[in-house]
């Protein structure tokens, strides 16, 4: 009987860990949605981005223990997927080169050109917005180099906080703040060209 | 106007930037357009996940 006492506990541990493992798994599957909506626009091709979140899965489940319960789990999983990004080489992919057009488009670049176009001054931002299609708007943005796209991708459109941003992405939130307004104006130019005939 | 789209600025940095935008109509212009914009963006990038994939991450899960 003495021998069984410990064993009986081992056995409640392993039942209690088995049980964490089950929720972790779960909350980890119902981000998926999200997780895989952020890395479509992460990841240049349809293909890279169902592997990515694929190979993140498959190392989030194999590493769960790691995880802190109660922190953010969307974050820690783009964290993994972002690491796996970059092991699979496209950090040496030469980027398009930034050229200084982008300094010369302002915050306001795609409005003014808009305003300054149309006869009365008045901006019709309905018809802009129709003008631009999602086919567009998705061209506009994987043509940001992608250490800016990085940022407006995870923030603009994965809602995360500057800070989590900054966590998942290992770089100051310094530069996070200067990426983002720098890639939301190189953005803004390049929709500029889609809607603003020349 | 970044930082108040971002949502990030403090409590009174919102009233005086909300105050200005009342009235000047030069930048309310540009910040409703900023705003429609950006979530016209957030929403012409989403991408259903696949049903496979789906079924490929469910798969991961450590049998019981």
């Amino acid at each position: 009987m003495s021998e069984s006492a410990p064993s009986t506990a081992e056995a409640r541990r392993l039942a209690e860990e088995a049980r964490a493992r089950v929720r972790f798994e779960e909350e980890a599957l119902e981000l998926s949605d999200q997780v895989y909506r952020v890395a479509r626009r992460l990841a240049g091709s349809r293909e890279e981005a169902e592997d990515l979140v694929q190979q993140t899965y498959e190392r989030a489940f194999r590493s769960w223990r790691q995880f802190t319960p109660g922190t953010n789990m969307r974050a820690w999983l783009l964290r993994i997927l972002t690491n796996l990004n970059i092991d699979r080489g496209r950090r040496q992919q030469r980027s398009p080169q930034t050229t200084s057009l982008d300094t010369e488009a302002g915050d306001y670049f795609l409005y003014n050109k808009l305003e300054a176009q149309s006869p009365d001054g008045a901006v019709d931002e309905d018809r802009v917005l129709e003008r631009l299609s999602q086919d567009s708007i998705v061209d506009a943005l994987a043509e940001v180099p992608h250490d800016f796209r990085d940022v407006i991708v995870l923030v603009d459109i994965g809602d995360f906080s500057y800070a989590d941003a900054a966590q998942i992405l290992d770089i100051p939130i310094g530069t996070v703040m200067s990426r983002l307004h720098r890639g939301r104006r190189i953005l803004k130019r390049n929709l500029a060209d889609t809607v603003v005939p020349t | 106007m970044q930082p108040f789209l971002d949502g990030v600025l403090s409590h009174d940095e919102v009233v005086e930037a909300q105050r200005h935008l009342d009235k000047c109509n030069w930048c309310a212009k540009r910040y409703h357009f900023e705003e429609r914009l950006r979530h016209y963006v957030r929403v012409a990038t989403i991408e259903p996940m696949s049903a496979e994939l789906k079924q490929k991450l469910a798969a991961l899960r450590t049998p019981l």
